[in-house]
């Protein structure tokens, strides 16, 4: 059994750490539990059944750190892998940078498990993907998807007398549907805690409805063009952004938080002022962790407001050498948007391109955070408020903090997953002006 | 709450080809305990035995079992302290069978015979769960079963085997001649990893291995406090399928030039030092002006451009589609490589498949279904004359065999489709690097790899560089920067009019290419010597925000 219960792990736990000699001594256990079905040209290609529990042990003398993990739960298995936990601190350097573990914490319980996800079977992913599969059978197009649900547990106690528990569900589903000639291709995602919000008959519509309109794409020439990025490729750019949300990178000057001359852009107006990004755990839509790695109770916090940056995390080592208080980062990033519906975006442009989905994004130059990248499955150009005609694929340059000063309008947030990370986030669909495109693409 | 939450926004996504969302590195153990030598082969052999009769005897066609123990070692710095030290193993089973037609896999971390045959039964369940909704059958290719076979590759130093003070020592060493250099940040670090890997199937091969990979590698870092700007340098190490011997340079590692270069083994205390030194040169450099220009392109650098835009397009599971959802397609399709006649490259450019290479991060004797390992053309004479196939590919490009492309991340992961060693062969005539650059009117010349983009079926791509040198009638004139070039796959490979010979031959590498659902993480090497590639589209990355 992967999954603890509160009561489970923390009797566990206690009992690692009376096993344990060390000056200081954390333990925590991390337990998951599900399953994938990989499916292409219409088939299942690949579907397995994943579960594990693990429990890792971090021992410390004085500034010198080691750490042990196991997957055995006897009584002797305990005690070996605190002891090698010990052992290996005793071989380890000394860490100056080692910060005291902390005390007991107050966490409000987390919103993000649903016990409908926990009890998905293979079935109930067999049958999520035959509704795909139907779907695109009867657009007459090839299916590629991927629909993948987890159930983890993580606890952590350590000598200092703290203890945090927090259990969650997830499910994420991917569909390509492309025409059995390769002239279109069409992509949807979705990521949810609760597997009944997840319709794959649905997105499995979307997707060929992009990929039977993207056939007989033009070629217009690259340059900077008013964009609509649907949320999946607005979370893509916006991802490798909130990466650079660190204090100690900022100050040391290696990044695009740095001030010139030193320090950070704390306080800052860096973006448009209609750019409202916050990290909350107990957003209904997006729940996550309400509490970090090290144990630091996680709240709503406002990292960059009306455009200016409000926050930046502070690792508690790094915290102490400025003299503030720690800002752990976040386990969601939500940004704030309006009520228009991508429809009503499309509809109040004059001129434009609506981008579905991006790829291959890679950083060019983290001084300005530029970006390279790619549309896919399905770019549209937009005229007199109408879709005219599916357009060829462009390769992109550009920064999303360059991009977040160039904010025409935002549309309702919604929940969308990261093609990569496969992380989920609350993105609005997002209107651009001065995008720059760069060169073309045959891709389809 | 996943693992994934815990390693929160600050880590996602970092520094590989296309990251597994998450790794399967194992349980941290102590050094001592990674030279361990782990189950021997006659207890491998009887486990693999009570897996095949499991299986067969559920009403598999086909079986094979991999014994799998996966070590790693990761040695990380910063400036004067050690960051991180950590010894990994993950030890287990993982079972592949055909049943009722279909594909089923099951892994377990026991070794008992018990669970052993446990989870071969499993396997055929979900091969046979599978069954229900293929569209064929799978047709797998012959292979005759070798007997008892083992293959090493030919280390002359195991890593795991050199003290972690060597290695702490070594690269706090790297890094005082940064920060004695002027450096305001130096990050270092030493990965090694050994695959010990048992195969067996029901064609009758028990294969042992033992691979052993290594990539020593430093990113220095220099601040303009007054501009606010900031350049980086990384080593111009190839990750390598070799021990720590890699560390010890001899005689003729060096290859002397604008940057010191390195073949077969690495200097890294002279690296450091010239990069160091580049940094400097590289806040000083003045803004690439864009336009067209002739390329000449270091190993260091083109190995990357081989690995996206040529090895990447000839898998044939993205030709067919199973990677359409994630990594994509490719313009490589069938009817192209059935024309015989596509011209993806000049007749200069004459690439090739090769899991055997020595020094290698792909080489091994046999690959993850028992295929023993071999060399072919991808392209000849700039025609796309191959792709890479495994078992159940073969009977589409036509193969009687299958060209042993398969390789699984861990024993818990299926294997599937990766690619081999792919590399561009050197040219026939005698032709130096320099001789190469003196007949260029407007180029650059760029060493080491940066950043990277390609679209889903490969066509548009474009790269970075470490460090990039203004060519103009036939000299070197001084760095650039801000440089990134641009361009269409075929139309590159086509603009390709010099490639240096044999001697100036290097290895580059990927340590962590990952591509599947879930993403597994494969490495691999790709060679060349250095190429020039006329009138590419080179675009001026600078921004300011």
């Amino acid at each position: 059994m992967a999954i603890l219960t509160k009561e489970q792990a923390q009797a566990l736990l206690k009992k690692v750490l009376s096993y344990s000699k060390a000056d200081e001594c954390e333990a925590s256990l991390n337990g998951s539990e599900g399953g994938n079905i990989r499916y292409a040209r219409n088939a299942v290609s690949t579907a397995g059944d994943i579960s594990n529990l693990t429990l890792s042990v971090s021992a410390t003398f004085g500034k010198k750190t080691g750490t042990a993990t196991i997957n055995e739960f006897s009584d002797t298995a305990l005690q070996r892998v605190v002891k090698r936990a010990e052992e290996l601190a005793q071989l380890a350097p000394e860490n100056p940078e080692y910060v005291p573990l902390l005390g007991p914490q107050t966490y409000q319980e987390s919103i993000n498990y649903i016990p409908a996800t926990a009890a998905i079977t293979p079935d109930t992913r067999a049958e999520a993907v035959a509704k795909s599969i139907q779907v695109s059978k009867e657009a007459n197009l090839q299916a590629a998807g991927y629909i993948e649900n987890t159930t983890s547990c993580y606890a952590l106690m350590n000598s200092k007398g703290l203890f945090a528990y927090n259990k969650d569900t997830d499910v994420v589903f991917t569909i390509t549907t492309r025409n059995e000639a390769g002239t279109g291709s069409g992509y949807a995602a979705r990521g949810f805690n609760d597997i009944s919000k997840l319709d794959t008959y649905s997105a499995t519509k979307i997707s060929a409805s992009k990929a039977n309109g993207s056939v007989n794409a033009k070629a217009i020439e690259p340059g900077k063009y008013t964009v609509i990025l649907e949320p999946v490729a607005a979370a893509y750019m916006l991802e490798n952004m909130f990466r650079g949300l660190d204090a100690r990178n900022a100050d040391e000057g290696r990044s695009f938080m740095s001030k010139p001359g030193g320090g950070n852009r704390l306080g800052e107006q860096l973006m448009d002022e209609k750019v409202n990004l916050y990290s909350d755990p107990f957003n209904p839509e997006l729940p996550s962790a309400t509490w970090s790695r090290d144990g630091q109770p996680l709240q709503r916090i406002n990292w960059i407001e009306n455009g200016v940056v409000k926050n930046l995390a502070y690792n508690r080592y790094w915290a102490q050498q400025k003299k503030v208080q720690p800002v752990p980062f976040p386990s969601n990033m939500i940004m704030t948007g309006g009520t228009a519906s991508l429809d009503e975006l499309i509809k109040n442009t004059e001129k434009g391109i609506l981008v579905s989905r991006l790829w291959y994004i890679r950083m060019v130059d983290p001084q300005s955070l530029l970006l390279t990248g790619l549309t896919r499955d399905g770019t549209f150009y937009i005229e007199n408020g109408k879709i005219q005609f599916p357009i060829k694929n462009m390769r992109f340059n550009e920064s999303p903090v360059i991009m977040l000063n160039n904010v025409e309008a935002l549309g309702k947030p919604e929940r969308t997953i990261s093609i990569e990370s496969y992380r989920s986030y609350l993105i609005p669909p997002m209107k651009i002006r001065d995008f720059t495109f760069t060169s073309l693409s045959d891709a389809i | 709450m996943k693992r994934k939450d815990f390693l929160q926004l600050s880590a996602m996504g970092l520094g590989a080809l296309l990251l597994p969302k998450s790794m399967l590195l194992g349980n941290p153990i102590s050094a001592e305990e990674a030279l361990y030598e782990g189950l021997d082969v006659s207890t491998k052999k009887l486990l693999a035995d009570v897996a095949l009769q499991a299986a067969t005897s559920k009403g598999a066609t086909y079986a094979d079992i991999r014994i799998g123990r996966y070590l790693n070692q990761f040695v990380t710095t910063r400036e004067n302290k050690v960051q991180g030290i950590a010894n990994t193993e993950s030890m287990g089973v993982g079972i592949r069978v055909i049943a009722n037609g279909s594909w089923g896999f099951a892994a377990t971390n026991s070794f008992s015979k018990e669970d052993i045959a446990r989870t071969a039964e499993k396997a055929v369940a979900v091969a046979k769960a599978n069954a229900k909704i293929i569209t064929e059958p799978v047709q797998l290719a012959p292979q005759k079963g070798y007997g008892e076979v083992n293959w090493k590759t030919p280390i002359e130093k195991n890593a795991f085997e050199v003290p972690v003070k060597d290695k702490v020592d070594l690269l706090l060493k790297v890094n005082s001649i940064a920060m004695q250099g002027g450096a305001n940040f130096v990050n270092s670090a030493i990965l090694a990893v050994n695959e010990q890997k048992y195969f067996a199937s029901t064609d009758g091969s028990y294969i042992d291995q033992d691979v052993h990979r290594i990539f020593p590698t430093f990113t220095v870092t220099k601040i303009d406090r007054a501009s606010n700007k900031f350049q980086t340098r990384k080593s111009l190490s190839a990750p390598t399928g070799m021990g720590y011997e890699y560390l010890t340079p001899l005689a003729d590692t060096h290859i002397p030039g604008i940057v010191t270069r390195y073949k077969g083994r690495y200097d890294i205390l002279d690296d450091i030092k010239n990069a160091t030194a580049d940094v400097d040169q590289k806040l000083k450099s003045k803004t690439v002006e864009p336009g067209k220009y002739d390329l000449v392109l270091d190993p260091s650098h083109l190995w990357l451009t081989i690995h996206e835009s040529v090895a990447h397009p000839t898998e044939l599971d993205r030709v067919l589609g199973y990677e359409a959802n994630y990594a994509g397609t490719s313009f490589l399709t069938l009817d192209k490589w059935r024309s015989g006649n596509f011209k993806f490259g000049s007749n200069l450019v004459n690439i090739v498949a090769d899991k055997l290479q020595p020094g290698s991060l792909g080489a091994v004797g046999y690959d993850d279904e028992g295929v023993k390992c071999k060399e072919w053309d991808l392209i000849k004479n700039g025609t796309l004359v191959n792709y890479q196939a495994i078992r159940d590919q073969a009977h589409i490009i036509g193969l009687k065999e299958s060209q042993g492309c398969c390789y699984a991340q861990t024993w818990a992961d299926v294997q599937f489709q990766r690619m081999p060693n792919v590399s561009l062969r050197p040219g026939q005539t005698p032709l130096s690097v320099s001789d190469m650059i003196k007949n260029v009117e407007k180029g650059i010349y760029i060493i080491g790899d940066g950043s990277f983009s390609i679209d889903q079926q490969r066509y548009n791509f474009q790269f970075g560089g470490q460090t990039f040198y203004e060519i103009k009638n036939g000299q070197i004139v001084g760095m650039l920067n801000d440089v990134a070039y641009q361009a269409n796959t075929q139309e590159f490979w086509n603009s390709c009019s010099a490639i240096a010979d044999a001697s100036d031959y290097r290895l580059g590498g990927a340590f962590n290419d990952g591509k599947g659902q879930p993403s597994q993480s494969n490495a691999v090497s790709h060679g060349s010597a250095t190429t020039r590639f006329n009138g590419v589209n080179v675009i001026n990355t600078a921004r300011k925000i």
